[in-house]
């Protein structure tokens, strides 16, 4: 029941978050020749077969945008490192692309507190991916403390997809 | 928003008594029994004059410390609020207070209201107030005769001529929409102040109530912004490239202390209002946010992660002798200074529990005042007896703002307009 609920916010999300590349999408299926289908099909199937090479879509379905913090944590854990290598190389790839980080707290903290927490967070993906050569005028932050949950119940397991850092292309990607 | 000119002046008292004052109510006790009072509907205009003894009842029952008794009730039928009133038929209905009003349109259109607080046992007047003002400004005169009623019987200002800003939530929690919106302190008259097209949250006053501070997501970048309730014109407080959040007004309103974020770490500045320059007053690696300061403008209060977990801290104005002042369990943060300055209100964290407490201003004396589960953020009325908070209900399910005495006792729902959160409560409107 609730992996089922949480698989469908999932979905709305990524539905909001690609409209805009989904809209080009149908262009690009008339004019260019079909990519290989995605490993991750977590979008919305019509559209999966025809992911954009340097889209937006295309890093957040075939590089990941989404990394994972411990409890009032900030620092990058070990598992999300290849996650953020892959960015720093497709960000490499695409010069031209400009991405925000947003930092996201869970619920268990005031909400000044995590406001400040979703910084650190932000800041914390942004200075690795600066580790990686990614140059720093091509990264924002902005954190959105508790106020953006993806999960609302109130076990670890929400909490632990909550404490995020999300790389968001805003600028310069193919389309 | 109109501004209303509101005159009063004192009625001549029509009974020289004792000069005792028999009728008095303790705010402080924490058990205190509430003071029966009779206040039938004011005399003239039939609707105006219901209407305005209906908010003061509901002014005063709202406050924990009277009765105000059914009006059904009532044996004496009041015809002159400028006669003596038949007091042994207002004993018999353990009346101990009673309220005589009149309302009356004046020649040139505004509404004349005039009252008399009688002490029924007493057998004397102890207050006789007349106020004149545009009739629909009715309903200020109504929490103003009975701010003057609250503080006569209890010689504490009141706070019911006041208003609240908040945030108004709707939608669900994976993207609620979050609006700034302001009501009058009983939830009547609620306005919107945003469109909800941006998320903007901890909103605060300034000390005259004209202009607001909070924080905006607007054009995706989150800062501090005033809103100025007259002009409805909204200002980007300084241009800074990383978040500006938590904002307070100081005392005299001449400088906003708030929290800039620089490459993840948050410190708190003020900020001079008219120069705009910000001067820094936490260096610190640690999280150090939610400032406010005492009364007196000398120090502020807030709250830092320097020591390992959230915690409350004092310094001076100027950054100086900064030092922990809370203890207790869990993570304890937002402080706020209560206008009296005897007192800090915060929020303490223990897991998942969130509650409100209080703690002298050198951190001793902590008492913890509500239990709800997830109440956060209090806020003070102006006299330094009651706070208002926000409580959040598990799973996602929408916020609500509740009152409580600083007692502990009294703890009510306030009206919102749907879900809301992020209360703050406003000076005495001047």
């Amino acid at each position: 029941m609730m992996s089922f609920s949480r698989s469908l916010k999932f979905t709305c999300l990524s539905a909001a978050l690609v409209l805009g590349a989904c809209t080009h999408k149908q262009e690009a299926v008339n004019t260019a020749p079909p990519p290989a289908p995605p490993p991750a099909p977590s979008a919305p199937a019509p559209v999966t077969s025809s992911i954009l090479p340097g889209s937006a879509e295309d890093f957040r379905v075939n590089v990941g945008d989404t990394v994972h913090f411990g409890y009032n944590e900030y620092s990058i854990q070990d598992t999300d490192k290849s996650i953020l290598g892959r960015q720093a190389a497709w960000l490499a790839k695409y010069p031209a692309v400009r991405v925000s980080v947003e930092g996201h707290a869970d619920e268990r903290g005031t909400r000044e507190y995590n406001l400040a927490l979703g910084a650190r967070r932000a800041n914390a993906v942004k200075e690795y991916l600066v580790s990686q050569g990614v140059s720093t005028g091509r990264v924002e932050t902005v954190s959105y403390g508790k106020e953006r949950p993806i999960c609302t119940e109130s076990n670890e397991g929400c909490w632990a997809q909550n404490r995020r850092g999300v790389t968001i292309v805003t600028g310069g990607a193919n389309s | 928003m109109k501004k209303f000119l509101v005159l009063f002046t004192a009625l001549a008292a029509l009974w020289t008594a004792p000069a005792y004052a028999a009728l008095q109510v303790d705010v402080t006790q924490g058990n205190a029994q509430p003071l029966p009072i009779a206040i039938p509907d004011f005399l003239g205009d039939p609707q105006v004059g219901a209407n305005v003894a209906g908010v003061v009842r509901a002014d005063l029952e709202r406050s924990g410390l009277f009765r105000p008794l059914d009006p059904h009730g009532f044996a004496e039928h009041v015809t002159n609020i400028n006669a003596v009133p038949n007091f042994g038929s207002w004993r018999a209905i353990t009346a101990q207070g009673l309220v005589t009003g009149q309302v009356t349109q004046q020649p040139d259109g505004r509404l004349r209201v005039d009252f008399r607080l009688w002490d029924v046992f007493g057998q004397s007047q102890m207050l006789g107030l007349q106020f004149f003002t545009t009739p629909e400004n009715w309903r200020r005169i109504a929490h103003m005769v009975s701010d003057a009623i609250y503080e006569r019987i209890t010689g504490e200002k009141g706070y019911f001529d006041t208003r609240i800003v908040f945030i108004s939530e709707s939608g669900p929690a994976i993207k609620r929409v979050k609006r700034l919106a302001i009501m009058d302190e009983d939830g009547a008259n609620p306005i919107f102040l945003t469109r909800g097209d941006y998320m903007v949250l901890t909103p605060r006053f300034n000390p005259t109530a004209q202009m607001i501070a909070y924080m905006s997501y607007i054009g995706g970048k989150p800062r501090v912004y005033l809103f100025d309730i007259e002009t409805g014109k909204q200002e980007r407080l300084g241009d800074f490239p990383n978040m500006t959040f938590s904002p307070r007004f100081s005392p005299d309103g001449n400088q906003v202390a708030l929290t800039l974020e620089t490459g993840g770490n948050s410190d708190i500045y003020v900020m001079d209002l008219r120069s705009r320059a910000m001067h820094r007053l936490t260096t610190d690696p640690g999280i150090d946010t939610a400032p406010s300061f005492s009364p007196d403008g000398k120090q502020i209060v807030f709250e830092s992660d320097r020591g390992g977990g959230q915690q409350i801290y004092l310094m001076n104005v100027d950054g100086s002798g900064q030092r922990r002042i809370s203890f207790g369990p869990g993570a304890n943060g937002t402080p706020v200074w209560s206008p009296r300055g005897d007192l800090i209100a915060f929020t303490r964290r223990q897991g998942v529990q969130f509650s409100i407490g209080v703690m002298r201003s050198d951190g001793s004396g902590e008492r913890i005042i509500t239990n709800g589960g997830r109440d956060e953020g209090p806020t003070w009325a102006p006299n330094g007896r009651v706070l208002m908070f926000g409580r959040e209900a598990p799973g996602g399910r929408g916020s609500s703002i509740w009152s409580v005495d600083v007692t502990g006792r009294n703890e009510r729902r306030v009206l919102t307009p749907g879900s809301a959160s992020d209360p703050a409560w406003s000076p005495l409107i001047q």
